[in-house]
């Protein structure tokens, strides 16, 4: 069993049987960070380029340990230090990046699509690391591997996912997976920031926040992006913390074994108390130490054996 | 099975016959069992592995622990191979360092899957030393390896086919020789 197709742009192209290939792959590659030597010659001769034009600390680096800890060589590209400072176009970056013969490109883009314009312009293959408000494959990814580990299994169980849904990458590509796997999603958030028809994914709204996460199994905080207050979204940040943010007293209403998600970077006090995000429950750390194995488990699909055109 | 082209080379009272006789040599060779822990390579290396510890505990009294390792990230092969292996967790809960391994495995054949698995143990911690157990060895060595401990030699031709079939891991228990396969993979 392999990976059908060249890229992971999105969850909407993969197939359940893919999305467990994925995670029971990094169920084995987990144990290599744990070793003292956390090292496997797996990839090595490959070569990985991160090509970031947005910021980023977790998602940049985790892919950077992954391709390290499989032996691949990886480049860091940030485009502030760029060419593209000097206007070059997406596409003809590419075609430069491609003449240095890399096996793998992993790009976040604030544009929804830039990925798909190098995956199908290029040879090599990509990885969606974020493309605007599309989708965020491999945060979905190793936010399922995460509550798998904790909860035994995806299906049936019921996750809330609670913010900015509309302009949420990570949020999509969630509910697209999760779906996929059989387990039960409701949003919540203010009415400016979930879209109109949002059940037609086949998940619920519910605008009161402490009747969204009273019987889940996984609560999924997101960051509210501050920068977008501006847009008149919502009233303050003080109202929205107070009707969307988690804290010990919405806590209360929550299942006693519930498991507290968010991927990063957190506004403490906003729209996660920092009780709660270092409290028993949260598994925020797990999610990023999960990360380096899930993207070495991409890493070693995607490019982990010879020529694909070849065989 | 009925095949004609198919020969059974031990059955399942030969392997237990066989592995009776190596944990035996385990034995006399490592007096005291001392440091001595048992590694499989997934899959059967590790059933192999296992029965060799039970062995060992009925003979001698004393429990040698048992790692199983999978080989997969350390393959040369990836670009000749057409199918993608799927990766089995490495699962060694104790520490290698100054222990005596015995590496088990199923078939010796080229010694690439044990070049490999001598690779993967040295990464993960520096051994006093490794010898090996196989429970077939058929030839056709590719690379400067040999077993210390050998269940059966068998000469093969390259067109042949070696299977091992251990009840743990295939509800039947056998080695069978199969002629006319077309490369001989194992």
């Amino acid at each position: 069993m392999e990976l059908s197709n060249k890229d992971l742009l999105a969850i909407r192209d993969l197939s359940p049987e893919e999305i467990l290939l994925i995670l029971d792959t990094a169920e084995s590659m987990k144990e290599i960070s744990t070793r003292d030597i956390k090292k496997v010659p797996t990839l090595r001769g490959k070569t990985v380029i991160n090509l970031f034009y947005e910021p980023s600390t977790r998602t940049r680096t985790s892919f950077e340990i992954a391709g390290k800890r499989l032996s691949a060589d990886v480049v860091n590209i940030s485009t502030s230090t760029s060419s593209t400072t000097k206007g070059e176009t997406l596409k003809d970056t590419g075609r430069n990046l491609q003449a240095m013969n890399p096996d793998l490109i992993v790009i976040r883009h604030s544009c929804a699509g830039a990925p798909k314009i190098l995956a199908d312009t290029l040879p090599a293959s990509i990885i969606n690391a974020g493309d605007g408000a599309h989708e965020h494959p491999t945060q979905a990814l190793l936010d399922a591997f995460t509550i798998r580990e904790k909860k035994k299994t995806l299906s049936g169980i019921k996750v809330a996912i609670i913010g900015d849904i509309t302009h949420s990458r990570v949020a999509r590509s969630n509910i697209f997976l999760l779906q996929k796997m059989g387990a039960d999603i409701r949003v919540s958030g203010p009415h400016t920031m979930v879209p109109p028809f949002i059940e037609e994914l086949g998940v619920s709204f519910m605008p009161d926040m402490e009747e969204a996460i009273h019987d889940v199994d996984v609560i999924m905080m997101l960051r509210i992006q501050l920068e977008r207050q501006q847009h008149g979204l919502f009233p303050s940040i003080r109202e929205y913390s107070r009707f969307f943010g988690l804290n010990l007293e919405k806590l209360k209403k929550a299942k006693s074994d519930v498991l507290i998600m968010h991927p990063g970077p957190i506004n403490r006090g906003v729209e996660i108390a920092p009780e709660v995000a270092d409290g028993p429950y949260s598994i925020i750390l797990d999610q990023v130490t999960s990360g380096v194995a899930v993207r070495m488990a991409l890493l070693y699909l995607l490019i982990g054996k010879g020529n694909r055109e070849s065989n | 099975m009925a095949d004609s082209l198919t020969r059974i080379i031990l059955d399942k009272q030969d392997i237990n016959r066989t592995l009776t006789r190596i944990a035996h040599e385990i034995w006399e060779r490592n007096r005291g069992l001392e440091n001595l822990v048992l590694i499989g390579i997934r899959r059967r290396g590790v059933s192999i592995a296992h029965r060799l510890s039970r062995k060992l505990q009925e003979i001698a009294g004393i429990s040698v622990p048992v790692g199983a390792l999978d080989i997969t990230l350390y393959r040369d092969d990836f670009s000749e191979i057409d199918s993608q292996p799927v990766i089995k967790k490495t699962e060694i809960p104790f520490s290698l360092k100054g222990k005596r391994i015995i590496l088990c495995d199923d078939v010796l054949y080229t010694g690439r899957t044990i070049r490999a698995a001598l690779d993967g143990i040295i990464d993960l911690g520096r051994p006093m030393s490794i010898q090996l157990a196989v429970l077939i060895d058929r030839g056709h060595r590719e690379l400067p390896i040999h077993a210390n401990y050998v269940g059966k030699n068998i000469s093969t031709t390259i067109d042949e086919l070696i299977e091992v079939f251990l009840e743990e891991d295939d509800h039947i228990e056998q080695v069978i020789v199969i002629k006319g396969h077309k490369d001989g993979t194992q």
